[in-house]
Protein backbone atom coordinates (compact mmCIF):
# COMPACT_ATOMS: atom_id res chain seq x y z
CA UNK A 1 0.00 0.00 0.00
CA UNK A 2 1.28 3.68 -1.17
CA UNK A 3 0.79 6.32 0.95
CA UNK A 4 -1.71 7.61 -0.84
CA UNK A 5 -3.93 5.04 -0.67
CA UNK A 6 -3.15 4.86 3.03
CA UNK A 7 -4.00 8.30 2.92
CA UNK A 8 -7.35 7.77 1.27
CA UNK A 9 -8.28 4.82 3.56
CA UNK A 10 -7.85 6.37 6.60
CA UNK A 11 -10.34 9.38 4.86
CA UNK A 12 -12.89 6.66 4.26
CA UNK A 13 -12.58 5.71 7.59
CA UNK A 14 -13.24 9.29 9.32
CA UNK A 15 -16.55 9.56 6.61
CA UNK A 16 -17.85 6.08 7.99
CA UNK A 17 -17.07 7.34 11.35
CA UNK A 18 -18.96 10.65 11.00
CA UNK A 19 -21.43 8.84 9.23
CA UNK A 20 -22.53 6.67 11.91
CA UNK A 21 -22.25 9.34 14.59
CA UNK A 22 -24.67 11.27 12.86
CA UNK A 23 -26.71 8.51 12.31
CA UNK A 24 -26.79 7.99 16.11
CA UNK A 25 -27.11 11.34 17.12
CA UNK A 26 -30.74 11.44 15.14
CA UNK A 27 -31.88 8.08 16.27
CA UNK A 28 -31.08 8.79 20.08
CA UNK A 29 -32.91 12.05 19.98
CA UNK A 30 -35.99 9.92 18.80
CA UNK A 31 -35.65 8.10 22.08
CA UNK A 32 -37.43 9.88 24.73
CA UNK A 33 -35.72 10.40 28.07
CA UNK A 34 -38.58 11.61 29.85
CA UNK A 35 -39.81 10.37 32.52
CA UNK A 36 -43.47 8.09 31.69
CA UNK A 37 -46.21 7.96 33.53
CA UNK A 38 -49.58 6.30 32.74
CA UNK A 39 -52.51 9.03 33.40
CA UNK A 40 -55.35 8.52 31.64
CA UNK A 41 -57.48 12.12 30.38
CA UNK A 42 -61.50 11.90 29.76
CA UNK A 43 -60.57 14.01 26.46
CA UNK A 44 -57.73 15.39 24.24
CA UNK A 45 -58.10 19.02 25.61
CA UNK A 46 -57.20 18.27 28.99
CA UNK A 47 -54.43 15.92 28.45
CA UNK A 48 -52.91 19.30 25.87
CA UNK A 49 -53.49 21.22 29.13
CA UNK A 50 -51.45 18.83 31.52
CA UNK A 51 -49.39 18.31 29.19
CA UNK A 52 -48.68 22.14 28.60
CA UNK A 53 -48.97 22.67 33.16
CA UNK A 54 -46.33 19.91 33.50
CA UNK A 55 -44.25 21.75 30.70
CA UNK A 56 -44.67 25.43 32.42
CA UNK A 57 -44.19 24.38 36.01
CA UNK A 58 -40.48 23.99 37.07
CA UNK A 59 -39.31 20.76 39.60
CA UNK A 60 -38.38 23.15 42.82
CA UNK A 61 -35.84 20.05 43.76
CA UNK A 62 -34.06 19.39 39.91
CA UNK A 63 -34.00 22.92 39.40
CA UNK A 64 -32.91 23.23 35.75
CA UNK A 65 -35.72 20.82 34.69
CA UNK A 66 -39.60 21.52 33.79
CA UNK A 67 -42.47 18.70 36.25
CA UNK A 68 -42.58 17.21 32.19
CA UNK A 69 -39.34 16.33 32.38
CA UNK A 70 -38.18 15.24 36.19
CA UNK A 71 -37.96 11.77 37.25
CA UNK A 72 -37.43 12.80 41.14
CA UNK A 73 -39.90 12.36 44.00
CA UNK A 74 -41.49 15.52 44.15
CA UNK A 75 -41.47 16.04 40.59
CA UNK A 76 -44.13 13.13 40.38
CA UNK A 77 -45.73 13.96 43.19
CA UNK A 78 -46.58 17.67 41.46
CA UNK A 79 -47.69 15.88 38.08
CA UNK A 80 -49.90 13.68 40.15
CA UNK A 81 -50.92 16.83 41.50
CA UNK A 82 -51.62 18.60 38.80
CA UNK A 83 -53.56 15.75 37.33
CA UNK A 84 -56.04 15.59 40.53
CA UNK A 85 -56.41 19.18 39.95
CA UNK A 86 -57.38 18.88 36.77
CA UNK A 87 -59.99 15.80 36.84
CA UNK A 88 -61.25 18.17 40.05
CA UNK A 89 -62.04 20.87 37.28
CA UNK A 90 -59.78 23.60 38.38
CA UNK A 91 -58.37 26.30 35.70
CA UNK A 92 -55.04 26.26 34.90
CA UNK A 93 -54.40 29.55 36.61
CA UNK A 94 -56.05 28.37 39.86
CA UNK A 95 -53.62 25.31 39.72
CA UNK A 96 -50.73 27.72 39.17
CA UNK A 97 -51.84 29.65 42.00
CA UNK A 98 -51.70 26.65 44.21
CA UNK A 99 -48.35 25.70 43.29
CA UNK A 100 -47.20 29.45 43.36
CA UNK A 101 -48.66 29.19 46.97
CA UNK A 102 -46.35 26.80 48.13
CA UNK A 103 -43.36 27.02 46.05
CA UNK A 104 -42.95 30.49 45.75
CA UNK A 105 -43.11 32.48 41.95
CA UNK A 106 -39.91 30.03 41.29
CA UNK A 107 -41.86 27.17 40.17
CA UNK A 108 -42.55 29.19 37.15
CA UNK A 109 -40.55 29.11 34.12
CA UNK A 110 -42.67 32.15 32.88
CA UNK A 111 -42.26 34.84 35.43
CA UNK A 112 -45.49 37.12 36.13
CA UNK A 113 -44.64 40.57 34.78
CA UNK A 114 -43.93 42.37 38.28
CA UNK A 115 -42.00 45.16 39.81
CA UNK A 116 -39.45 42.49 40.77
CA UNK A 117 -39.27 41.01 36.83
CA UNK A 118 -39.67 44.46 35.19
CA UNK A 119 -36.25 44.26 34.26
CA UNK A 120 -36.34 40.73 33.31
CA UNK A 121 -39.08 41.29 30.63
CA UNK A 122 -38.49 44.55 29.64
CA UNK A 123 -34.96 45.00 29.62
CA UNK A 124 -33.61 43.35 26.60
CA UNK A 125 -36.03 45.31 24.61
CA UNK A 126 -35.09 48.42 26.05
CA UNK A 127 -31.13 47.53 25.62
CA UNK A 128 -31.91 46.87 21.63
CA UNK A 129 -33.59 50.38 21.90
CA UNK A 130 -30.59 52.01 23.51
CA UNK A 131 -28.52 50.16 21.17
CA UNK A 132 -30.06 51.25 18.03
CA UNK A 133 -30.20 54.82 19.51
CA UNK A 134 -26.48 54.26 19.84
CA UNK A 135 -25.81 53.37 16.54
CA UNK A 136 -28.02 55.98 15.50
CA UNK A 137 -26.07 58.90 16.76
CA UNK A 138 -22.50 57.23 15.25
CA UNK A 139 -24.12 57.06 11.90
CA UNK A 140 -25.15 60.30 11.93
CA UNK A 141 -22.38 61.81 13.05
CA UNK A 142 -20.26 60.84 10.51
CA UNK A 143 -20.98 62.85 7.05
CA UNK A 144 -19.76 61.26 4.08
CA UNK A 145 -16.66 63.22 3.03
CA UNK A 146 -16.47 64.15 -0.93
CA UNK A 147 -13.28 65.45 -2.21
CA UNK A 148 -13.42 67.54 -5.34
CA UNK A 149 -11.96 66.18 -8.64
CA UNK A 150 -9.03 67.89 -10.35
CA UNK A 151 -9.84 68.43 -14.05
CA UNK A 152 -7.20 65.38 -14.64
CA UNK A 153 -8.49 62.93 -12.39
CA UNK A 154 -12.58 63.73 -14.10
CA UNK A 155 -11.33 63.27 -17.38
CA UNK A 156 -9.55 60.00 -16.54
CA UNK A 157 -12.49 58.85 -14.78
CA UNK A 158 -14.77 59.55 -17.72
CA UNK A 159 -12.72 57.95 -20.04
CA UNK A 160 -12.56 54.63 -17.45
CA UNK A 161 -16.56 54.94 -17.61
CA UNK A 162 -16.83 55.11 -21.28
CA UNK A 163 -14.74 52.30 -21.87
CA UNK A 164 -17.10 50.55 -20.04
CA UNK B 1 -17.90 64.29 27.52
CA UNK B 2 -16.68 62.27 24.77
CA UNK B 3 -13.99 60.59 27.34
CA UNK B 4 -17.17 59.97 29.41
CA UNK B 5 -18.92 58.33 26.08
CA UNK B 6 -15.99 56.07 25.39
CA UNK B 7 -15.55 54.90 29.07
CA UNK B 8 -19.50 53.45 28.60
CA UNK B 9 -19.13 50.10 27.41
CA UNK B 10 -16.30 49.56 29.32
CA UNK B 11 -18.42 50.49 32.80
CA UNK B 12 -21.27 48.65 31.63
CA UNK B 13 -18.67 45.80 31.08
CA UNK B 14 -17.88 46.06 34.80
CA UNK B 15 -20.92 46.58 35.98
CA UNK B 16 -22.47 43.22 34.25
CA UNK B 17 -18.94 41.63 35.69
CA UNK B 18 -19.64 42.71 39.16
CA UNK B 19 -23.24 41.19 38.67
CA UNK B 20 -22.37 38.09 37.46
CA UNK B 21 -19.21 37.31 40.08
CA UNK B 22 -21.92 37.81 42.62
CA UNK B 23 -24.51 35.29 41.19
CA UNK B 24 -21.47 32.81 41.32
CA UNK B 25 -21.51 32.80 45.19
CA UNK B 26 -25.32 32.69 45.55
CA UNK B 27 -26.61 29.31 46.69
CA UNK B 28 -29.70 28.51 43.85
CA UNK B 29 -31.06 25.98 46.90
CA UNK B 30 -31.07 29.11 49.04
CA UNK B 31 -35.05 29.86 47.94
CA UNK B 32 -37.34 31.84 50.17
CA UNK B 33 -40.49 29.98 51.19
CA UNK B 34 -43.69 30.94 49.87
CA UNK B 35 -44.95 30.03 53.08
CA UNK B 36 -43.21 32.35 55.36
CA UNK B 37 -45.66 34.69 57.22
CA UNK B 38 -48.44 32.90 56.26
CA UNK B 39 -50.07 30.41 58.77
CA UNK B 40 -49.23 27.02 59.44
CA UNK B 41 -51.82 24.72 56.64
CA UNK B 42 -54.48 22.97 58.71
CA UNK B 43 -54.31 19.36 58.63
CA UNK B 44 -55.60 16.24 60.27
CA UNK B 45 -53.44 13.32 60.21
CA UNK B 46 -52.24 10.10 62.18
CA UNK B 47 -49.06 10.25 64.46
CA UNK B 48 -46.51 8.09 64.04
CA UNK B 49 -45.96 6.43 67.19
CA UNK B 50 -49.57 5.78 67.85
CA UNK B 51 -51.66 5.12 64.60
CA UNK B 52 -55.10 5.62 66.40
CA UNK B 53 -54.15 9.39 67.51
CA UNK B 54 -55.03 12.28 64.95
CA UNK B 55 -52.64 15.46 65.06
CA UNK B 56 -53.63 18.50 63.88
CA UNK B 57 -52.89 22.61 64.65
CA UNK B 58 -54.32 22.24 67.69
CA UNK B 59 -52.48 19.29 69.50
CA UNK B 60 -49.24 22.08 69.28
CA UNK B 61 -48.22 23.34 72.76
CA UNK B 62 -48.66 27.14 72.95
CA UNK B 63 -45.53 29.09 71.83
CA UNK B 64 -42.90 28.54 69.55
CA UNK B 65 -42.50 25.56 67.72
CA UNK B 66 -39.71 23.60 65.35
CA UNK B 67 -41.29 21.57 62.59
CA UNK B 68 -38.59 19.34 61.46
CA UNK B 69 -39.57 17.02 58.11
CA UNK B 70 -37.47 14.02 57.98
CA UNK B 71 -38.14 10.33 56.57
CA UNK B 72 -35.94 7.16 56.71
CA UNK B 73 -35.00 7.21 53.39
CA UNK B 74 -32.90 10.48 53.63
CA UNK B 75 -29.05 10.20 54.67
CA UNK B 76 -28.88 13.43 55.96
CA UNK B 77 -31.41 12.94 58.28
CA UNK B 78 -29.55 10.57 60.37
CA UNK B 79 -26.46 13.40 60.41
CA UNK B 80 -29.32 15.86 61.60
CA UNK B 81 -30.57 13.41 64.41
CA UNK B 82 -27.87 13.80 66.98
CA UNK B 83 -28.11 17.75 67.19
CA UNK B 84 -31.91 17.39 67.09
CA UNK B 85 -31.60 15.05 70.00
CA UNK B 86 -29.95 18.18 71.63
CA UNK B 87 -32.05 20.81 70.69
CA UNK B 88 -34.91 18.99 72.01
CA UNK B 89 -33.02 19.92 75.36
CA UNK B 90 -33.63 23.89 74.59
CA UNK B 91 -37.07 24.40 76.72
CA UNK B 92 -37.59 27.56 74.98
CA UNK B 93 -39.54 25.96 71.91
CA UNK B 94 -41.29 22.38 70.90
CA UNK B 95 -39.53 20.29 68.52
CA UNK B 96 -42.15 18.59 66.61
CA UNK B 97 -41.66 15.81 63.32
CA UNK B 98 -42.92 15.74 60.39
CA UNK B 99 -42.32 11.99 59.15
CA UNK B 100 -42.53 12.74 54.95
CA UNK B 101 -43.14 10.13 52.81
CA UNK B 102 -41.90 6.91 54.97
CA UNK B 103 -43.29 3.81 55.84
CA UNK B 104 -44.65 3.05 59.74
CA UNK B 105 -42.54 0.34 60.77
CA UNK B 106 -38.33 1.38 59.93
CA UNK B 107 -39.73 5.29 61.16
CA UNK B 108 -40.82 4.04 64.75
CA UNK B 109 -37.78 1.84 64.42
CA UNK B 110 -35.52 4.91 63.76
CA UNK B 111 -36.68 6.96 66.62
CA UNK B 112 -36.32 4.09 68.97
CA UNK B 113 -32.53 3.49 67.60
CA UNK B 114 -31.54 7.05 67.89
CA UNK B 115 -33.73 8.03 70.39
CA UNK B 116 -37.20 10.29 70.03
CA UNK B 117 -35.99 14.15 69.87
CA UNK B 118 -39.81 15.34 69.33
CA UNK B 119 -42.88 16.11 71.64
CA UNK B 120 -44.94 14.01 68.82
CA UNK B 121 -44.03 13.43 65.28
CA UNK B 122 -46.82 13.61 62.38
CA UNK B 123 -47.18 10.44 60.19
CA UNK B 124 -47.31 12.07 56.44
CA UNK B 125 -47.34 9.03 54.20
CA UNK B 126 -48.62 10.61 51.40
CA UNK B 127 -46.87 13.81 51.38
CA UNK B 128 -50.52 15.99 51.46
CA UNK B 129 -49.03 17.85 54.67
CA UNK B 130 -45.56 17.94 53.22
CA UNK B 131 -47.17 19.33 49.87
CA UNK B 132 -49.20 22.23 51.58
CA UNK B 133 -45.98 23.32 53.13
CA UNK B 134 -43.87 23.60 49.95
CA UNK B 135 -41.44 20.66 50.96
CA UNK B 136 -39.48 19.56 48.36
CA UNK B 137 -36.58 17.18 50.41
CA UNK B 138 -35.74 16.25 53.36
CA UNK B 139 -34.65 17.27 56.02
CA UNK B 140 -36.55 20.68 56.24
CA UNK B 141 -37.06 22.75 59.18
CA UNK B 142 -39.73 25.18 59.95
CA UNK B 143 -39.96 28.02 62.52
CA UNK B 144 -43.33 28.81 63.31
CA UNK B 145 -44.36 30.92 65.96
CA UNK B 146 -47.22 31.81 69.09
CA UNK B 147 -49.62 33.04 66.40
CA UNK B 148 -49.10 29.50 64.10
CA UNK B 149 -47.46 31.88 61.70
CA UNK B 150 -44.21 30.46 59.73
CA UNK B 151 -41.11 32.87 60.46
CA UNK B 152 -38.87 30.67 58.46
CA UNK B 153 -38.08 27.62 56.27
CA UNK B 154 -34.36 26.21 56.22
CA UNK B 155 -33.59 23.14 53.65
CA UNK B 156 -30.92 21.48 54.65
CA UNK B 157 -28.89 19.41 57.95
CA UNK B 158 -29.11 21.50 60.79
CA UNK B 159 -25.97 22.36 62.87
CA UNK B 160 -24.41 24.37 65.41
CA UNK B 161 -23.43 27.26 62.94
CA UNK B 162 -26.57 27.23 60.90
CA UNK B 163 -28.63 27.01 64.40
CA UNK B 164 -26.44 30.39 65.88
CA UNK B 165 -26.81 32.16 62.76
CA UNK B 166 -29.63 31.49 61.41
CA UNK B 167 -32.78 30.18 64.02
CA UNK B 168 -31.59 31.93 67.58
CA UNK B 169 -32.41 35.44 66.08
CA UNK B 170 -35.20 34.65 65.07
CA UNK B 171 -36.36 32.51 68.21
CA UNK B 172 -34.80 35.37 70.29
CA UNK B 173 -37.32 38.00 68.07
CA UNK B 174 -40.34 35.77 68.40
CA UNK B 175 -39.77 35.67 72.07
CA UNK B 176 -40.01 39.53 72.53
CA UNK B 177 -42.72 39.59 70.61
CA UNK B 178 -44.72 36.96 72.80
CA UNK B 179 -43.54 39.34 76.05
CA UNK B 180 -44.48 42.46 74.10
CA UNK B 181 -47.85 40.79 73.90
CA UNK B 182 -47.66 41.05 70.06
Amino acid sequence: MDSKQLTKSTFNLLITAIATLLIATVFASKVSAGPIDTYKFPDEVMKVRFQHLTYELRCPKCQNQNLADSNSPIAQDLRHEVYEMLLDGRTDTEIMDFMVDRYGEFVLYRPRVNSLTYLLWFGPVAFILIGGFVVFLFVRKKDVKTADLSTDQQQQLNSILKDD
Amino acid sequence: MKVIIRLIPLILFLLLGVLLYRGLSLNPQDMPSALVGKQFPAFTLPSLVNGEKQLSNASFAKGIKLVNVWATWCPSCKVEHPFLVKLAQDKRFNLYGLNYKDERQPAQQWLKNYRDPYVFTIFDQQGSLGLNLGVFGAPETFVVDHNNVIRKRFAGVLERNVWQREFLPLINTIEDEIANGQ
